[in-house]
């Protein structure tokens, strides 16, 4: 039998005022495993460990019970003692007996019966408890990088500034997300490209990222440390490796259709680059639109290709890559325009959202900065833009606050006004809200400075009158009905997940929250972990954020990576399941019961295994196995059984004497 | 256990006797705000911390049960908040099953709760340990009591 130490802490008066602890210590030195009991004013304190490594050593004691406050304060305390003292620190239990017991209750008789009770309860564990040592596993020290919009682009720049190779993989053709679409951005009005262009020249030529565009993650295996990726690269049906950049192709194209990237607004060739900053700058063909592939002829951009790039027959590429940490960094949308149907977006053509404001407003956009609107290339005398499209819309909408179009509106605005001065700008809001550095102040600026006319209210109407499109609304402040002929209407989109993050959550088996944002391990103080360990998030995947707030929590992301990276093996708990191959069936429960594929059936053996470092030790598994082959480590079913018994059986412990 | 019946007791003010399983990263913690926060509640509930309500293995409930507790609490995290994703989810079928078990024994059911409770939710922890113990009174001691009592 197991010699089990009990150490009884009164916390200071917080246990011993409502838990007899003399009788306590009494009634428990009389039971059978206990071969030792020792009680202090303060457990915690150095003295108090000092005393229970002491009595390790010079009792020879096998197991220890603490009795005490909740686990979650000090069991990692307490065990650290008992390994300084020799003890394997799974071999120690804490018995909760103040936050569960003595602070919640007040007859004295009746708290320090249930004392007792809780001590014994974890006797009975501890005494079964096995001695673990932490598995070991190595570390792959390479990063995979999912989307390389602002966010992703940081968090890949900083990990391979730390000196780790990192793999950017990113579905588009190019790299810097919806950043690259914006002409300015809040508050300070620089210029976004003249931000963003040395960022992405700097990703290009980074010795240690692996740049992967016109890619897909479509399969993550492995765990922490450890995946395995499948990356599928699409064909852009030119050979990136031999083409020079010459875009003769481009020019000789006779294929145009409305360009992706300008929204709409603007036109680009069947072969193309997105736009004229690109990174890579190489163009790829769009099938969909392209002569050759849908009507089987033309062919001109073969022929024009000095170099011999262009094939027709590039197929996908599946890629097999391994790396030790992940961050998801996919970004954003625009709420489907499709949804928003009483402000005619989609069917008046001068009725545009955000980002083909940004668009109309970018020097190297297709009116080359002029604001002109879509329908007729006037410039526009009285434009309206609407917040809260989508956003804070519990009905058709979000509910949630899309955190950035107030900001941008202000911007929309202010930049409409600089370049036409006589024009007026009205803004329908439901609040403003301008938390940031600088922001109140910029809203300010675009009020006083910039004349712009702030109506609150919802606007209820859009229709087209002429060569108008009439604004219904109403001002709630002066309670007066509202009525605008606009030339032009801007809207302010909610903002919503990737259309992809759905999929690659359930690749990843992370989760998201039910708009489709992945869900971060804890609100406040795990911000940009992911509840799977070496998976991180960034950016707007995350939640609605602005440029700085994606760019510093992507810099937080990479410092997690960095510390993961920061030693060659990782530690794994030691309290997964093991089976019992004699008594396993091979029936397979376990492994439909597992929701991180840390269960298999062996194919030559056929019974049950455990990947003991996918396995995050919780137990369902051993539940579900029907005949008790799979079983918790230090949470058996021996031993649950054996601390229910302590807690039905008879009143006075009668029977546990030794 | 601290809550003896006394002779000539009648079953209506009994004290029932109630083992817990609580997830630790949920229902455990919300049991410990309760104290952080001295919320009172009887003290006829027994602990057992579990790494997720999706752990708890049926024959925990049957076992308790027909060793004489008269009620099982299994704490979870609420949907969609389990720390292994969906293990409340499981215990939640679980915990359906052992009720018609005990049913079918004649043992009620009914002595068997299941309850999402956060770690944020201590007053809501005090309260299901309350009405738990209100309404085991109404059921009345757990019959397999008088095996070892006798
Ligand atoms: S971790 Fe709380 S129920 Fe699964």
């Amino acid at each position: 039998m197991k010699r089990v130490g009990v150490f009884v802490c009164w916390c200071g008066r917080n246990i011993a005022e409502t838990v007899d602890i003399e009788a306590l210590c009494r009634q428990l030195g009389r039971d059978a495993p206990v071969a030792w009991v020792e009680d202090y004013k303060y457990m915690c304190s150095e003295p108090g460990q000092q005393l229970m490594k002491k009595a390790i050593a010079e009792q020879h004691l096998d197991a220890v019970v603490v009795a005490a406050c909740s686990p979650n304060m000090h069991e990692v305390t307490f065990r650290l003692a008992a390994e300084a003292a020799g003890l394997n620190p799974y071999r120690l239990e804490i018995a909760n007996i103040r936050e569960q017991c003595s602070w919640v209750h007040r007859d004295r008789d009746q708290a320090t019966a249930k004392a007792l009770d809780i001590v014994r309860s974890m006797v009975e564990k501890v005494a079964r408890d096995e001695e673990l040592q932490p598995l070991r596993v190595p570390v792959t020290k390479r990063a995979l990088v999912i989307g390389a919009g602002i966010s992703g682009m940081q968090a890949a720049l900083e990990i391979a500034d730390a000196g780790h190779e990192v793999l950017l993989v990113e579905r588009q053709t190019y790299i810097g997300g919806h950043m690259a679409q914006l002409s300015e951005t809040f508050p300070t009005l620089d210029c976004a490209s003249c931000i963003l262009t040395p960022r992405t020249a700097e990703v290009a030529r980074h010795p240690r990222i692996k740049l992967m565009v016109a890619s897909e993650v479509i399969e993550v295996g492995g765990y922490v440390g450890n995946f395995v990726v499948r990356i599928r690269q699409n064909p852009t049906y030119v050979d990136w490796s031999t083409c020079t950049g010459c875009m003769e192709c481009v020019e000789k194209c006779p294929r145009q259709v409305p360009s992706r990237f300008e929204r709409g607004l603007g036109t680009r060739k069947a072969i193309s680059v997105a736009f004229p900053q690109a990174v890579p700058y190489r163009p790829s063909i769009d099938a969909e639109a392209c002569l050759y592939f849908t009507k089987g002829r033309c062919g001109i951009c073969q022929k024009t290709c000095p170099v011999g790039a262009v094939d027709y027959e590039q197929k996908p590429v599946i890629h097999e890559e391994k790396v030790g940490a992940i961050v998801v960094a996919t970004g954003y949308e625009l709420f489907p325009k499709a949804r928003i149907g009483e402000y005619g977006y989609g069917k008046y053509p001068d009725v545009i959202d955000g980002l083909e404001f940004e668009r109309l407003n970018s020097a190297s956009g297709p009116t080359s900065g002029r604001i002109q609107r879509p329908s007729d290339g006037k410039v526009p005398k009285e434009v309206v833009f609407i917040q809260c499209v989508g956003s804070r819309d519990q009905e058709k909408g979000v509910p949630y606050c899309s955190k950035i179009c107030c900001m941008y509106t202000a911007k929309h605005a202010m930049l409409y006004k600089h370049k036409v001065p006589d024009g007026q700008a009205y803004v329908f809001y439901m609040d403003v809200r301008a938390g940031g550095k600088g922001y109140e102040e910029f809203i300010q600026r675009a009020v006083e400075e910039d004349g712009v006319l702030y109506l609150r209210g919802r606007v209820s109407r859009i229709f087209p009158e002429g060569s108008k499109l009439m604004v219904w609304g109403v001002d709630t402040i002066s309670g007066e009905k509202v009525e605008i002929a606009a030339d032009l209407v801007v809207l302010a989109m909610a903002m919503v997940p990737s259309p992809t993050a759905r999929d690659l959550a359930r690749v990843l088996k992370v989760s998201i929250d039910e708009h489709g944002f992945f869900s971060e391990a804890h609100p406040k103080l795990r911000p940009v972990e992911s509840l799977s360990r070496g998976i991180y998030l960034t950016g707007c995947a995350q939640a609605p954020k602005d440029i700085p707030e994606a760019v510093a929590q992507a810099g937080s992301a990479a410092s997690k990576v960095l510390a993961l990276f920061s030693s060659d093996e990782l530690l794994h708990p030691p309290t997964v399941v093991r089976v019992d191959p004699e008594i396993c069936s091979g029936c397979g429960l376990c492994v439909k019961s597992c929701p991180y594929e840390a269960r298999q059936i062996d194919p030559v053996s056929k019974v049950a295994r455990v990947r003991e470092v996918l396995c995050q030790g919780c137990g369902a598994c051993a539940a579900a196995c029907p005949n008790g082959a799979t079983q918790h480590i230090n949470f058996t079913k021996e031993q649950l059984m054996s601390m229910i018994d302590t807690f039905t059986g008879p009143p006075d412990g009668a029977g546990r004497e030794r | 256990m601290a809550v003896e019946r006394e002779e000539g007791q009648s079953p209506g003010d009994f004290e029932p006797r109630i083992v817990a399983l609580l997830c630790n990263w949920c229902s455990y913690t919300g049991a410990d705000l309760a104290g952080t926060s001295r919320i009172q509640y009887p003290p006829n509930i027994r602990v057992i911390r579990v790494m997720c309500s999706g752990s708890v293995d049926p024959m925990y409930i049957l076992k308790a049960i027909l060793e004489g507790a008269d009620g099982v609490l299994i704490g979870g995290c609420h949907a969609g908040d389990c720390h292994y994703i969906n293990g409340n989810y499981k215990a939640r079928r679980r915990v359906a099953i052992a009720r018609r078990v005990l049913d079918q024994l004649g043992l009620d059911g009914r002595r068997v709760w299941f309850r999402f409770i956060s770690a944020s939710e201590g007053r809501l922890f005090a309260e299901t340990v309350r009405e738990m113990v209100a309404q085991l009174k109404e059921i009345g001691p757990n019959p397999m009591r008088d095996r070892w009592e006798l």
